[in-house]
């Protein structure tokens, strides 16, 4: 509990220093918010399995990110490209995940590791793809996406078709009333489908799949001989995870707009891990609470740290350093304490 | 009628005969106990009967098993439980985090379709915790316990827990078997007799039950019939009212090993101590030590003995400060600081661990440098000064490795072998040799000849015999083969649940032994 307490503080001492009004403070955040929520989802399901968090999402994120890059190719744009590009990018994931999840029975106990050097190596492949055979081997329609020399996708990808065709589906500025024009400035639908798919994974955690997952994720032994397929649950666990990833990095791409082909899916499995422990969640527990309330103090500091430094530094380099310092550090403690309580729970079973 | 029948099942793990055509038949609602030593494999029967996975990857199993008559060939838990074998495992199968609800319906859970289920296939079925809640109410009525249940188990006492895993097994629509590997071991005497009291009713109700347990009085006082195993024999099976326990403990132990003992000569051993511990405690997992005293005497080799988790393997890894420790430990008449190995080392206690290939050796290092290691490490040996700093003086380290190879008789293709390539008998020779290098005047010795075939064992013990009597140095000699305690032993300290049950000469008789490792008094015997 204390993480998240040390958080707000640091936001709302930042605040005082930023000069912000708290209004645009806030609607900063929704949107960030609406951005950023289901990627920090799809953590938790490998959580309560017992497999640590998922820096995995990487590969989530890279199956949402060749189902945009296929529909900007057709240039099928709106409500329809964003529902192609989840179509297409689903049974991507749901390979990747396979192949991760299977990866990662090989190395129990040794998850976490794993899944991030899966990370960097699946982006070396994802590299090669895109900058080496795109154009040559993989035709493109849209030569506008290639490189000058015809091979290689360029550095970014105009998703201007798909841009807020999420967010704003309910087309509320349409209605000529004040309370419309105000909802209108934030991104409902995504909202709605956030509240949605939080709702579907708690609902998922009381069937009998996702008891099964608390079991493993409790103790495999006993799972195994109680006669749970452990190896099978965990692989679901890491499907389930990386398509809500792969859904996750298209919703945030397109709020944002464009995509950066080599850059985009990089930082995905850092930010939104760093957001879960913020909330409050460890490598062996982890609820919809923590995501929550993690990715919005995770995502104030953010918005936060620039200004504060630039304020009381005149530099608003010392923010950004600060924020990436923040990223990485919150996991090294999260780790850290994870080490410890393990350790105390070890010496206060033997004591007993 | 006969409800199991196992038919001569043979076992080998590698060359190992853990199993040698062992039978057993047990009647519908019969409560028949199992009986046997450590390594007598009573577990890999259960194992094999349970369809453990450990089994299988070891190359399966020889013999046959029916049940009700019909052969039955477990792969998996899940086909044994299909075939109403239920097992309470000696190790809680709990899971901390859940509630007592949810341990006992256990991957039974009790669900509700619902529309995600109808696309997705019922793995997606809902819980219903209610109904699983009055299931689970149901058997622990059945079980007289009060126990609410949704409590979540962590926090119970280990009485209950042992009873809500009876619970998961009766839940079981289907039991008719279930076999128990040592209930009673972690429950105190009230919950233990409340315990047998469950069985009883269990057997009433036409459940037949296996029931393995080291306290003979219970075995005696619960079953209807009992199978005794030895070294992996089937000793005898008998009905409980034709055999008395001291016969009991005699068969168990048996008297396989020759007293080959050279009495030539019964040196004289002082009463002078050289090593005291007095309420010594060790916190070791598995193997605790609870408030122990002993004394060693100068020069002799005493043997430590008794059933595994017992505590005495915790002994000596107390003494080298290994695990966390608390007490007093007098060596030479100066009290030794606790929980430091190295000042151990430094007070010339060698010390042969049990885990040889992971706390023993430097697998991926040559021969010699095991050898020289320690004393490298604690006593600055083989080291050859060249300005400021310290090197490791390769030319003695061979020579002495040399000679070490030829008074031990390593058998190897040189000292620059890697030990990790030596057999397990030229292993903990390499062992001996790295502590001998620390010239010590009192040797632990945990386990020597755990994984070692017959041949290499007697030349392992030999070697320790010879330490003792050519040097006078006072082993302190641990190990589950009580055979090997009496052969070179001039005393056996038996360990009975942490502390030292009594202490007994290597001729004293089987009864004696096998009563004190049951954790019974003497007097039984007195008669």
């Amino acid at each position: 509990m204390i993480v998240p307490i040390i958080f707000l503080i640091l936001c709302v001492a930042g605040f005082f220093f930023t000069g912000l009004p708290a209004t645009f403070l806030m609607n900063e955040m929704v949107i960030r918010l609406a951005r950023n929520l289901i990627l920090v989802l799809s953590l938790i399901i490998p959580v309560i399995t017992g497999m640590g968090l998922n820096f995995g999402i990487v590969l989530g994120a890279m199956a949402g990110q060749i189902g945009l890059i296929v529909i900007t190719n057709y240039h099928i744009g709106g409500g329809l490209g964003l529902f192609l590009s989840f179509i297409i990018s689903t049974p991507i994931a749901i390979l990747f995940g396979f192949l991760v999840g299977k990866v990662l029975n090989k190395a129990k106990g040794k998850e976490m590791i794993t899944s991030m050097i899966l990370g960097f190596f699946a982006n070396g492949v994802y590299q090669l793809i895109f900058l080496v055979l795109a154009g040559t081997l993989i035709p493109f329609r849209n030569k506008n996406l290639l490189l000058s020399s015809g091979i290689g996708l360029k550095n970014t990808v105009d998703l201007a078709g798909i841009r807020y065709s999420l967010d704003k589906l309910i087309p509320f500025h349409k209605i000529n009333l004040g309370f419309f024009q105000w909802l209108s400035r934030y991104p409902i639908a995504t909202l709605i489908l956030t509240l949605l798919l939080y709702l579907l994974v708690n609902y998922f955690l009381k069937t009998k799949l996702g008891q099964d997952m608390r079991a493993v994720g409790q103790d495999m032994h006993i799972a195994e001989v109680s006669g749970i397929n452990v190896d099978k649950t965990r692989i679901m666990a890491i499907i389930i995870s990386t398509v809500l990833a792969a859904w996750g990095q298209i919703i945030f791409l397109q709020n944002i707009g464009t995509l950066n082909t080599y850059g985009s899916h990089e930082q995905v499995g850092l930010f939104a891990v760093a957001s879960l422990l913020v909330g409050g969640a460890t490598v062996d527990k982890a609820s919809w609470k923590e995501a929550l309330i993690g990715t919005f103090l995770f995502h104030l500091l953010f918005i936060i740290s620039p200004l504060a430094g630039q304020n009381l530094m005149n530099n608003a380099q010392i923010g950004e350093y600060f924020r990436v310092f923040v990223a990485y550090g919150v996991i090294g403690v999260a780790l850290l304490l994870h080490a410890w309580e393990k350790e105390k729970a070890r010496l206060s079973i033997d004591d007993s | 009628m006969e409800l199991l029948q196992m038919e001569n099942i043979t076992k080998l793990y590698g060359e190992n005969r853990v199993l040698n055509k062992v039978s057993l038949s047990i009647r519908e609602g019969e409560i028949h106990g199992l009986v046997g030593e450590n390594g007598a494999g009573k577990s890999t029967l259960m194992n094999i009967l349970f369809g453990m996975p450990v089994i299988h990857s070891t190359g399966g199993f020889e013999g046959e098993i029916f049940i009700n008559g019909i052969p039955f060939n477990p792969k998996s838990p899940e086909d044994a439980m299909k075939a109403g074998i239920g097992m309470v495992h000696q190790e809680f199968m709990l899971i901390p985090g859940f509630s007592v609800t949810e341990n006992i319906k256990l991957n039974r859970e009790r669900t509700n379709p619902t529309l995600l289920s109808k696309i997705f296939g019922n793995k997606l079925e809902r819980l219903d915790l209610s109904l699983m809640a009055k299931d689970s109410r149901q058997v622990l009525d059945k079980l007289n316990m009060t126990v609410d249940e949704y409590l979540p188990v962590a926090g119970l006492p280990v009485g209950y827990m042992q009873f809500i895993e009876i619970a998961r097994e009766i839940d079981k629509e289907q039991l008719k078997l279930l076999i128990l590997d040592e209930p009673t071991a972690v429950l105190t005497e009230t919950e233990a007799s409340q315990f047998l009291d469950v069985v009883r009713k269990l057997s009433e109700m036409g459940i037949s039950i296996l029931f393995i347990s080291h306290r003979l009085d219970e075995i005696k006082e619960i079953t209807h019939s009992i199978t005794i195993l030895r070294d992996g024999e089937m000793v005898k099976t008998i009905g409980t009212d034709k055999i008395s326990i001291v016969d009991i403990a005699r068969l168990m132990v048996g008297r396989n090993i020759d007293m080959v003992k050279a009495k030539d000569e019964e040196r004289d051993i002082k009463d002078e101590y050289i090593l005291e511990l007095k309420d010594f405690k060790v916190n070791m997992p598995g193997e605790k030590v609870k408030g122990l005293d002993l004394k060693v005497r100068k020069g002799e080799i005493l043997g430590i003995g008794g059933l595994a988790g017992q505590g005495k393997i915790g002994i000596s890894n107390g003494i080298m400060g290994l695990y966390e420790t608390s007490g007093t430990i007098i060596k030479d008449g100066k009290e030794l600081p606790l929980n430091n190995p190295r000042n151990s080392l430094n007070s010339s206690i060698a010390f042969l661990s049990e885990d040889r290939r992971g706390v023993g050796l430097l697998l991926d290092d040559p021969i010699d440098f095991n050898i020289a290691f320690s004393s490298l490490e604690i006593q600055n040996k083989f080291l050859k000064k060249i300005g400021p700093f310290n090197l490791i003086d390769n030319r003695t380290v061979r020579e002495h490795a040399l000679k070490m190879i030829e008074e031990l008789d390593i058998r190897c293709t040189g000292p620059k072998q890697h030990t990790r390539y030596l057999s397990g008998g030229n292993q903990q020779k390499v062992c001996i040799a790295r502590a001998l290098t620390l010239e010590p005047n009192l040797l632990l010795v945990s386990e020597p000849t755990r994984g070692i075939d017959i041949g290499a064992k007697k030349l392992v013990l030999d070697t320790l015999v010879k330490l003792n009597r050519e040097l006078n140095m006072t082993i302190i000699i641990t190990s589950s083969e009580l055979g090997e305690l009496r052969q070179i032993s001039h005393r056996i300290a038996i360990i009975y649940d942490g502390k030292v049950k009594g202490i007994l000469p290597p001729d004293a008789s089987d009864e004696h032994f096998g009563l004190l490792m049951a954790g019974e008094t003497l007097d039984k015997v007195v008669n």
